[in-house]
């Protein structure tokens, strides 16, 4: 024993190991704040051309169900702003119009998505109990089955939680378009590529709300931040029994109804 | 060192010169064919973000029309109409606010645009203003009596039924048709100008009721009777009976 703790105290000096204990503990820290200087810097790098960054928003909307008069008007003007095919069977927003029947069948309808109008003519001779309108958009989940499947990482979801297309890369798989539960994703007959809802996102970088939310003439719909106080999204949960379409999936949508019947799928 | 070299079979070497080639081929043309902006935020190119918020606009936002029409704008904020967006009826008008001399907005005149929110639809929610419009003044264009900026009818409607058409059609073909609305709602004149603001009374009681069904009333014979002791004395009786129609189930 004598012998072997002599050795030590010859190889090592006391100011050459305090040396090396000092470079052992800094050595990570320093490593550490080279690390979070880059972090720093990507951060604040990456925003669009009018300054606006994407990671300082959360979006979603907000959709009263007892407020929409199925007048169609947004389903007008989404094709309008977006360039959507003036055609049915195309759509970025449409209206489905829900009628519930005395021996519980339900009618879900919405010719030319809520673009033609809704008749007042029944093909059932049961007495209506409850009829009312239901405005549909992509749900822009934050668990969105349609960018899990996309085999080249053409849709994503952005840090502002809209799900976007990147047309230069989408290949027109359609598997997307299969994926998605709520049915709001279609192949633009033109381009051959995956087209949907982008809360009018060109709309939304210059501070002016998606342009259904803009002719809505009931106010059915409302746009705005999920974590901001002031927001009018905010204020709309806060006040409304708020429900989401196909909670079992877990999709965990950013589209709220309100007042959301349990026959709507 | 040499003697492990040559334990290594042919085969094995030849193989794994391969294998180095397919990966240096695959690392070069990832590189390459990767865009610089590819996992730059996320698991998507950058610049497709920038590319879906370059798109042009349609339209323009009511807060632009304010700029220059503050006199409608004002009118329509203090009328029925404040929650509309001018474009609704005019259309998507960017391009007036870009050059307002030559691009002019669309101003919809005939019938056929004002019922799209305003025909009467058994889906539309209670309260919404709507008409009938093969009842309501045919062949007249709508502005001829509603500005469309203050849509305050201008006479006041004489008829419950020009709002309450569906509680009127239904009442029409029920045993209740020969009693006037006003039989069971107080309704004050004011109600036909502000109907939000004075709404018309309801009944609050069996008692009411009782006026004509209970066994004591000195109504007509042919009206049926009831025991108001016996008869669910728990309940009001339109928890069961639909008044506007008593003989529903």
């Amino acid at each position: 024993m004598e012998s072997n703790l002599k050795v030590i105290d010859k190889k090592v000096e006391r100011r050459t190991f305090l040396k090396k204990i000092a470079i052992l503990a800094l050595a990570p820290i320093a490593f550490g704040l080279l690390g979070a200087t880059d972090k720093l810097k990507t951060v604040k790098k990456w925003m669009l051309k009018n300054g606006y960054v994407p990671s300082n928003h959360k979006w979603g909307m907000g959709i009263d169900i007892n407020k929409c008069i199925g007048c169609g008007r947004c389903a007008v003007a989404c094709k309008n702003e977006n360039n959507v095919p003036k055609v049915p069977f195309f759509f970025r927003t449409w209206v489905e119009r829900y009628r519930i029947y005395e021996n519980g069948e339900v009618q879900v309808e919405s010719p030319n998505g809520s673009i033609d109008g809704f008749s007042n003519l029944s093909n059932s001779n049961r007495k209506l109990l409850r009829s009312f309108f239901v405005p549909k958009i992509c749900n822009h989940c934050d668990n969105p089955p349609c960018v899990q499947v996309c085999p080249v990482g053409a849709t994503f979801i952005g840090e502002d939680g809209v799900i976007l297309v990147d047309s230069d890369y989408c290949v027109g798989c359609r598997y997307c378009i299969q994926a998605c539960p709520y049915g709001a994703r279609f192949l633009h007959p033109e381009t051959h590529t995956a087209e949907k809802c982008t809360f009018c996102y060109h709309r939304i970088v210059q501070d002016k709300v998606p342009a259904c939310v803009e002719v809505c003439p009931t106010q059915a719909r409302v746009f705005g931040e999920l974590t901001k106080k002031s927001s009018p999204l905010v204020r709309f949960l806060r006040m409304n029994k708020i429900g989401i379409l196909k909670p079992s999936l877990n999709t965990e949508p950013k589209v709220y109804y309100a007042n959301l019947d349990v026959e709507v799928k | 060192m040499k003697k492990i070299w040559h334990k290594i079979p042919e085969q094995v070497k030849r193989l794994s010169v391969l294998l180095i080639v397919i990966v240096a081929v695959f690392i070069v043309a990832n590189s390459l064919l990767t865009p610089k902006d590819f996992g730059l935020v996320g698991h998507y190119r950058a610049g497709s973000i920038q590319e879906n918020a370059d798109r042009e606009l349609k339209y323009a936002g009511q807060e632009a029309c304010a700029d220059c029409h503050d006199d409608l704008w004002k009118l329509k904020n203090a009328n029925y109409h404040k929650n509309l967006s001018c474009e609704v009826c005019h259309g998507p008008s960017i391009n007036h606010t870009n050059d307002p001399d030559q691009f002019k907005p669309e101003i919809p005149r005939d019938r056929t645009f004002c019922v799209v929110c305003h025909e009467y639809n058994t889906s539309r929610p209670t309260g919404y203003p709507q008409i009938v419009s093969e009842a309501h003044n045919p062949r007249k264009i709508c502005v001829t009596c509603h500005n469309p900026h203050n849509p305050t009818p201008p006479q006041a409607p004489k008829e419950c039924s020009a709002c309450h058409a569906e509680i009127s059609s239904v009442k029409s073909v029920s045993s209740h048709m020969d009693i006037p609305c006003t039989k069971c709602h107080v309704t004050t004149e004011k109600h036909r100008l502000h109907p939000r603001e004075f709404r018309p009374t309801k009944p609050v009681d069996r008692e009411f009721c009782g006026q004509c069904h209970s066994q004591s009333a000195k109504a007509d014979k042919f009206i049926p009777r009831i025991n108001m002791v016996t008869h669910e004395p728990r309940y009001v009786c339109w928890q069961c009976h639909y008044p506007h129609l008593p003989e529903a189930q």
